[in-house]
């Protein structure tokens, strides 16, 4: 197996990291694990927020479980293939 | 349930005062009322649950008077006309939500069928939290009662603010001929909430905290809110013309002030001193807040001395020496007179004891 | 190093929009409650709900005292702020005086179960075709995390410091068992928003009450059970475990009663 690994991409988000309070609830919440909060990086009000990986669905777990609505979720209309 | 009209204003009836009280408030326009038995109040939550469903209204038995004031409180939030009430214990659960019906804005009737006169402060002062004031209106008989139920919805629909109608046993227990004036239908206020501005991005709020979403900020700005509702109390306080009764006070030497049932006794006193040759003369504060002062401050200009007759320990004898402010010493003839059942009867009020009291005041 | 996407802008690609970031009866988003508090999710649920049903335009939503109280503020629909405890009995005036209405009484347990148990009883007796809704965290959040009458045993709180005693401070009262009980009730069931699987069924709950008010099937009711870190002293991620061990362990989510059997 190439170490060129390729995820299927079915949706994606746009965050509005400003709104993030880096409650990690969604990194939890997200059934493919593909939020990760940043490490160092923080917002405008100081807190870490999530970064999103490749193999999102689209299944809206995130926006539906945050307390600050930072979540927009799409579906692509094709699967996007995604080499990592 | 056949809607049948409350009677047109024309031919007198006997009625007990209770009665009279719940058919002027259907007349004024009352279409919710809540209550929560309890002496002397319980015949005026009686009536209103018999006759308010036939004109359309809603009359609830409360479990407790909290509940009563609260839902009293929800119905009014829909422009519905409101009243609830009880005695002055019952009163005393309500005063919270008193308070923040005041913050939020609402009209609200309240009747106090209290025991004797000790609610005085309580509905003139108020028993909440805050700064807030209530018009308080205080009939002497069945009579004035039907005017100042109506005159009260009025009000309290001009300034959105509660107003409280003091009455007692006597007025709700003695019956007269009395004519109930021709109904009168209500606009529903556009503040009023019924769902309908939801998603329009401006839907109303009623709130002891606000009375409008902020679209700019976070929550609520409590202090805006409070000072807007003292501008508004201040400017209902300014514009409310106080009422009293005022008989032979030009030449008199001494004058005598009473209010509610006791105030029809000292009036008949008064009266029959004045014939015997005495220069005595009478006032009977109707609205007890505003309490009218620069009426008692000018008629008492020169007077040898004031006299206040209450049935309670002396709460109304505040305002009269403020309004004296010294310029005559005023003297308290009333005092606590209850009978054993403890619900308002005063063996007191005998216009002869009255006599007495105020010809010792004289003497002085 | 794994590369992270781009999220600043809507994709390019063609899509459709699943999930916005407010539902549309949510105004504001902007609020000022705790990092990992589980209210504005309930909240979000509650109007997803409404505006699913289509009742926008005939709502009134009558709030309590708590956290809660200024989210009122970010809503579209109209509000009728009451006292701490006493929402139930001004939605029975609303309804009573506006049948056409749709009330709800969004409420906390301390607002509910601690301060306002009678009226919610009494409402409830007297099938009042309203639906209360009770954000339970099982503490006063907006004092800080202080017992209230669904604390559970054991619960540290700063008012039982210990963790709730029974033979100090009695025992949690499980409101939705109580209620379930009185004939005027309709609908009952207690839901949870710490897990998305969780907000999906609490959303369907939501919809089963509404329906139940828009039948006049009588008094209709939803616990939601919420997340409050910041008042039980753990890590916003520990608290939805934290739920499931403490609160849901006591006061179980399900379905407690259904007359429509919908």
């Amino acid at each position: 197996m190439s170490d060129k690994e390729t995820v299927t991409t079915r949706g994606t988000l746009v965050i509005d990291v400003d709104a993030c309070k880096g409650c990690n609830l969604c990194i939890d919440a997200c059934p493919p694990g593909v939020l990760v909060m940043t490490d160092i990086e923080v917002n405008s009000r100081g807190y870490r927020y999530p970064q999103l990986l490749a193999g999102c669905t689209g299944c809206k777990a995130c926006s539906q479980i945050c307390p600050d609505f930072v979540f927009q979720v799409y579906k692509y209309d094709t699967p996007q293939e995604h080499t990592s | 349930m056949t809607l049948r009209m409350a009677p047109q204003a024309k031919d007198p009836q006997l009625l007990q005062g209770s009665e009279a009280i719940a058919d002027a408030m259907i007349a004024a326009g009352c279409r919710f009322f809540s209550g929560y038995p309890m002496t002397p109040f319980t015949e005026v939550l009686e009536v209103m649950a018999r006759k308010l469903p036939e004109v359309g209204g809603v009359c609830m038995n409360a479990e407790s008077e909290l509940e009563a004031i609260g839902m009293a409180w929800g119905a009014a939030a829909t422009g519905t006309p409101s009243a609830t009430g009880s005695t002055g214990q019952g009163l005393s659960l309500m005063q919270e939500s008193l308070s923040e019906i005041t913050l939020a804005r609402l009209p609200l009737v309240v009747l106090n069928m209290g025991r004797a006169q000790g609610d005085y402060y309580q509905a003139t002062r108020g028993g909440g939290h805050g700064d807030y004031r209530h018009l308080v209106l205080s009939p002497a008989d069945a009579a004035e009662a039907i005017d100042l139920i109506g005159l009260a919805f009025d009000l309290t629909e001009r300034w959105r603010n509660p107003v409280v109608v003091l009455g007692d046993y006597y007025l709700a227990h003695t019956a007269r001929s009395v004519t109930i004036p021709a109904m009168k239908t209500r606009e529903t206020p556009e503040w009023a909430l019924d769902g309908s501005s939801g998603g329009t991005r401006h839907a109303k709020l009623i709130s002891p905290l606000g009375t409008a979403k902020q679209r700019d900020d976070v929550g609520y700005d409590i202090a805006v809110h409070y000072a807007d509702c003292v501008a508004a109390t201040n400017e209902m306080i300014a514009n409310v013309e106080p009422l009293a009764e005022v008989e032979s006070t030009d030449d008199a030497e001494i004058i005598v002030l009473a209010f509610g049932t006791p105030g029809a006794y000292v009036r008949a006193a008064v009266r029959q001193l004045r014939s015997d040759g005495l220069a005595v003369g009478f006032i009977r504060p109707i609205t007890l807040f505003p309490f009218p002062s620069d009426l008692v401050a000018r008629a008492t200009q020169g007077v040898k001395s004031v006299a206040v007759y209450e049935n309670n320990q002396g709460q109304m004898l505040d305002d009269v020496r403020l309004a004296v402010l010294g310029n005559a010493p005023v003297h308290f003839i009333g005092g606590l007179s209850l009978d054993s059942s403890g619900f308002g009867i005063a063996p007191d009020l005998e216009v002869s004891v009255l006599v007495d009291r105020i010809r010792e005041v004289a003497a002085r | 190093m794994s590369t992270y996407l781009p999220t600043d802008n809507p994709p390019d690609e063609p899509s459709r929009l699943v999930d916005d970031f407010v539902p549309t009866l949510i105004d504001v988003g902007a609020h000022h409650l705790c990092p990992g508090c589980g209210e504005p999710i309930a909240m979000r649920c509650v109007m997803e709900a409404i505006d699913e049903r289509e009742l926008t335009a005939r709502s009134v939503a009558v709030f309590g005292i708590g956290c809660y109280t200024a989210f009122s503020n970010n809503l579209d629909i109209e509000v009728l702020q009451a006292l701490h405890g006493r929402a139930p009995s001004l939605a029975t005036g609303v309804k009573r005086s506006k049948p056409s209405t749709i009330v709800v009484t969004i409420q906390g347990d301390g607002d509910m179960v601690s301060e306002g148990l009678q009226e919610v009883l009494h409402a409830a007796a007297r099938g009042e075709n309203i639906t209360c809704i009770m954000l339970n965290n099982g503490v006063f959040g907006e004092t800080g995390g202080h017992m209230t009458a669904t604390t559970v045993l054991g619960q540290r709180t700063k008012t039982s410091l210990e963790g709730r005693d029974a033979a100090l401070h009695g025992r949690p009262i499980l409101l939705s068992s109580l209620l379930a009980q009185i004939d005027g009730t309709a609908f009952v069931a207690r839901g949870a928003v710490n897990s998305a699987g969780n907000v999906a069924r609490t959303k369907k709950l939501l919809l089963r009450a509404l329906t139940a008010q828009e039948q006049n099937a009588g008094f209709s009711f939803v616990e939601i059970l919420t997340m409050c870190p910041t008042g039980w002293f753990i890590e916003t991620e520990e608290a939805p475990d934290y739920l499931n061990d403490n609160l849901a362990a006591v006061h179980e989510p399900g379905v407690l009663k259904d007359v429509l059997g919908q």
